[in-house]
């Protein structure tokens, strides 16, 4: 067999070809424009497209922000450097910087609202990265009273009075534990009412005038910029989530008349546009309290814009509610919990891991929200731009004051967008 | 070796009698505490907020009633698709913002679901230039708050567009698009609007008098459509019982277009075209820049995220979905049409109508570069001119409400139509 096929068989290769380069198309830079650009006419009509987009946009703005001036006192002055050539004026953002940021802050005050936001990540990060000491929570705890003297000043004895509630709440709780637990849950709601309604003020007063120590007091109406807008954003976004649990809960309870309840709050307030609560928040206020009532604009935007967020959180819990398997439920009532260790060891772990991207969303939303307080005349980062624009020197100047609020907010919300998906990833258990 | 004593274990739980302590400490009755004790808080509460709302007004000597809507409104409103004039009254003057938002709101969703669509599935394309473009589209535009949006539109508007004069003259600085047909100015857009020769008149229906022109036009297209329907159903008996597939297309284009073509000439539709007359374009429909404004920055920041409600809808269809229908021999197109597409919209269409909604609340923006929707009519000039800020924000918030509940509604309705039959 082998003999005829030897003779049959003219040429037989005996050594190996020297290996040749792969044609240009697969190698390189070439291969990768072919697969990724040019794979068809379609993919290549939209590269070409696409280029011509991006060529347009930096021809339209790409001379317009190299050429940019940081130094000049008043749009007129920029426009003399300028001398008809197009160019950004940022000197504007040079000038008025500190009001986007403070408002009408008094300026020799700077450091307080400056160091609040300094707190402010210090006390966020053992919340948002659990590999941080848990000893950090203690100053995560104290925060929302520093940060309230450091903002508004005025005697330290107010928020130590108010502090000092709940840890009255604790105590009594730790105290009326060993006698009873029904008994303690009362005791830790009433003793801090109490405290507050019949202890507190005497207690600030008195204190105030024997040791009248404190920061120099800062009016609502000096807020402004991105302060105000961190103020409310912040205060929002922290009790927006709590209370949007308790509405979810209450939600699924099978307590009719709660249950009615919860429905028609969240349904009305997802309902209605948030401008006509900021309305209501300071035109009809006045009409709902007791005359003569009348109580910080800030705290009322703050009430109205967490009560709004409230609402879309809990949706997004009663989704993740939802989406957990009813073995979990019926697992926690095998073990013998009660509804709240059920909540709190079982289900809310689950419902809320599930429901991360919605209540990112949410928070981002109330962030960028927060803009609308403009409509009510509170000086956020758009009311201030409007504010230097209605001054002479900076008359007529858009774009640079909205590039410098959009990359701001950006930058903000950008940053709580991809932590989340930090989170996402580190708390996937499933083996996907 | 078993036990031998006579241990009865009793089945049944010992019968007491009902006692106090039961309604802390028995899970049946426990609930019945808890919302008793929270209906008595909130009566309360309503009892207080009502009681301050009665001595507040009383007061300051104003009554509640609604009779102001009768009253002469006194301001104008610059676009108005019903007859509106200052002698009318403030009821006519919300039902002009009411129709103003619901047009603006319509115009938004159209553009956000163009755009979001397009930009959705491109951003899964394995072009890489341009899947990169559409993310920076996405990010930027979520990332950015809406009403700021809202007033770089504007400012681009007011701003960066040629005055009319600029189309004047031999060699003029600006041309109009599209072969004369659109003007883009700093006072608004102007667009050819369709005249009728023949004009049928108007109808009278209570305050609003519509043309019957147009309403006809509705008619049509709605029975063109429910025509082609029928077509298409008896095509697919056909198939069903033979195998073979009618040609349908040219009856469906003759269905759709035909009627409509038919009346237009009846009726001698025509375009008329902007002009430049003086100082201003005339003619045409005027888009004024309040409403380009709103529409480009809700529709533009809204398609942002219906991009991404159209991505993972249709990153929720498993692969194997799509392998399947290429085993069975179904074309790309027809594994789109037929298998991904029906799938993903169960996915997509409930975060899309949320994204509707988000739509029509955030036309009440429309104040910041003063388009005259509901908002800056009843919301706005009516409190500001009669006082009636309770009576007129309670009205403003029933609206909105109605319209967010009309849309849910539709949604719930549409959910449990397409909602996966499950055991």
């Amino acid at each position: 067999m082998s003999n005829i096929e030897a003779h049959t068989v003219a040429y037989v290769r005996d050594t190996m070809l020297p290996e040749q380069t792969p044609p240009i198309t697969e190698k390189g830079a070439v291969k990768w424009l072919r697969e990724n650009l040019f794979s068809g006419w379609l993919n290549s009509v939209l590269t070409v497209l696409s280029l011509l987009v991006i060529w347009w946009a930096l021809a339209a703005i790409g001379p317009w922000l190299l050429n940019t001036i940081w130094n000049a006192g008043s749009l007129r002055e920029c426009r003399e450097i300028l001398d008809g050539t197009p160019g950004a004026c940022f000197a504007v953002i040079n000038d008025r910087w500190h009001q986007l940021l403070f408002g009408f802050y008094p300026s020799q005050h700077y450091w307080r609202p400056t160091l609040a936001f300094v707190l402010l990540l210090a006390s966020l990060a053992p919340v948002l990265f659990t590999n941080l000491p848990r000893k950090l929570l203690y100053v995560s705890a104290a925060y929302p009273f520093v940060a309230y003297h450091l903002l508004w000043g005025g005697s330290i004895w107010l928020p130590v009075s108010a502090a000092l509630g709940f840890v009255a709440g604790f105590v009594a709780f730790v105290f009326a534990r060993r006698v009873n637990g029904l008994l303690a849950v009362f005791a830790a709601v009433l003793a801090p009412i109490f405290w507050w309604l019949f202890l507190a003020q005497p207690f600030n007063a008195g204190l105030s005038s024997v040791l009248p120590i404190g920061l120099e007091f800062v009016r609502s109406d000096r807020f402004g910029g991105f302060l105000i807008s961190l103020v409310i954003g912040v205060t929002g976004i922290s009790l927006s989530l709590p209370l949007g649990i308790l509405l979810a809960l209450g939600r699924q309870s099978d307590m009719v008349f709660v249950k009615s309840v919860c429905v028609i709050f969240i349904e009305f307030i997802r309902g209605v546009p948030l401008i006509t609560l900021l309305f209501t928040a300071s035109l009809l206020l006045n009409y709902f309290l007791p005359p003569g009532t009348s109580f910080d604009l800030i705290l009322r935007v703050i009430i109205m814009v967490t009560l709004f967020a409230a609402a879309y959180m809990a949706e997004v819990i009663r989704g993740g509610l939802a989406a957990l398997p009813r073995g979990q439920y019926e697992a926690a009532d095998a073990l013998g919990l009660d509804y709240w260790k059920a909540q709190r060891l079982i289900i809310m772990p689950q419902a809320l891991k599930i429901s991360i991207p919605g209540i990112v969303n949410t928070f981002i939303g109330l962030f960028k929200d927060t803009t609308l307080v403009v409509f009510i005349g509170l000086l956020d980062p758009i009311g201030l731009s409007n504010a230097i624009r209605a001054d002479t020197d900076w008359n007529g100047i858009y774009w640079e004051l909205f590039i410098f609020i959009g990359a701001l907010f950006f930058l903000f919300c950008f940053g709580i967008s991809r932590y989340s998906m930090y989170l996402e990833r580190k708390l996937k258990t499933d083996h996907r | 070796m078993s036990t031998t004593t006579e241990q009865r274990v009793s089945t049944t739980p010992p019968k007491k009698g009902f006692t106090l302590s039961m309604l802390l400490y028995d899970q049946r009755y426990r609930s019945i505490t808890i919302q008793v004790f929270f209906l008595f808080l909130l009566m309360l509460g309503a009892a207080w907020l009502i009681d301050n709302t009665v001595n507040n007004l009383r007061a300051q000597g104003k009554d509640f009633s609604f009779a102001f809507l009768g009253n002469p409104a006194g301001y104008d409103i610059s676009q108005r698709p019903i007859e509106y004039n200052s002698q009318m009254t403030h009821g006519r003057a919300a039902l002009v913002g009411l129709l103003n938002t619901l047009i603006l709101a319509v115009m938004a969703c159209v553009l956000a679901t163009v755009l979001g669509v397009i930009a959705g599935v491109l951003r899964l394309s394995n072009n890489w230039i341009v899947g990169r473009l559409m993310t920076v589209y996405v990010e930027v535009f979520r990332n950015i708050p809406t009403l700021l949006w809202i007033l770089i539109f504007g400012a681009i508007m007011t701003e960066a567009m040629p005055a009319p004069s600029a189309f004047r003259g031999d060699d003029p600085a600006s041309s109009m698009l599209f072969n004369d047909a659109v003007a883009v100015t700093n006072r608004g857009v102007y667009v050819p609007a369709i005249m009728f020769a023949r004009d049928l008149g108007t109808l009278t229906i209570g305050p609003v008098s519509p043309s019957i022109s147009w309403i006809l036009v509705i008619f049509i297209v709605a029975g063109s459509i429910w025509a082609n329907k029928l077509l298409i159903n008896h095509a697919t008996r056909v198939q069903n019982a033979t195998g073979v597939r009618p040609k349908t297309w040219w009856k469906s284009i003759l269905i759709l277009v035909g009627p409509l073509a038919l009346y237009f000439f009846l009726l001698g539709a025509h375009l008329d075209y902007p002009e430049l007359t003086g100082f201003n374009f005339s003619g045409g429909t005027h888009l004024r820049n309040s409403l380009i404004a709103m529409w480009l920055g809700l529709g533009i920041y809204t398609g942002a995220f219906v991009a991404e409600n159209v991505r993972s809808g249709i990153l929720a269809i498993s692969r194997g979905q799509t392998e399947a229908a290429f085993a069975l021999g179904l074309q790309p197109g027809k594994t789109m049409r037929l298998i991904i597409l029906p799938q993903a919209l169960r996915v997509i269409i409930p975060p899309l109508i949320s994204q509707y909604l988000n739509i029509t609340k955030n036309t009440s923006l429309g104040l910041a570069v003063g388009y005259m929707d509901l908002r800056s009519t009843l919301g706005g000039i009516t409190i500001n001119q009669t006082g009636r800020e309770l009576e007129g924000m309670m009205l403003m918030m029933l609206i909105y409400l109605a319209i967010s509940l009309t849309i849910s509604g539709g949604m719930n309705v549409y959910n449990s139509r397409v909602k996966l039959k499950e055991r």
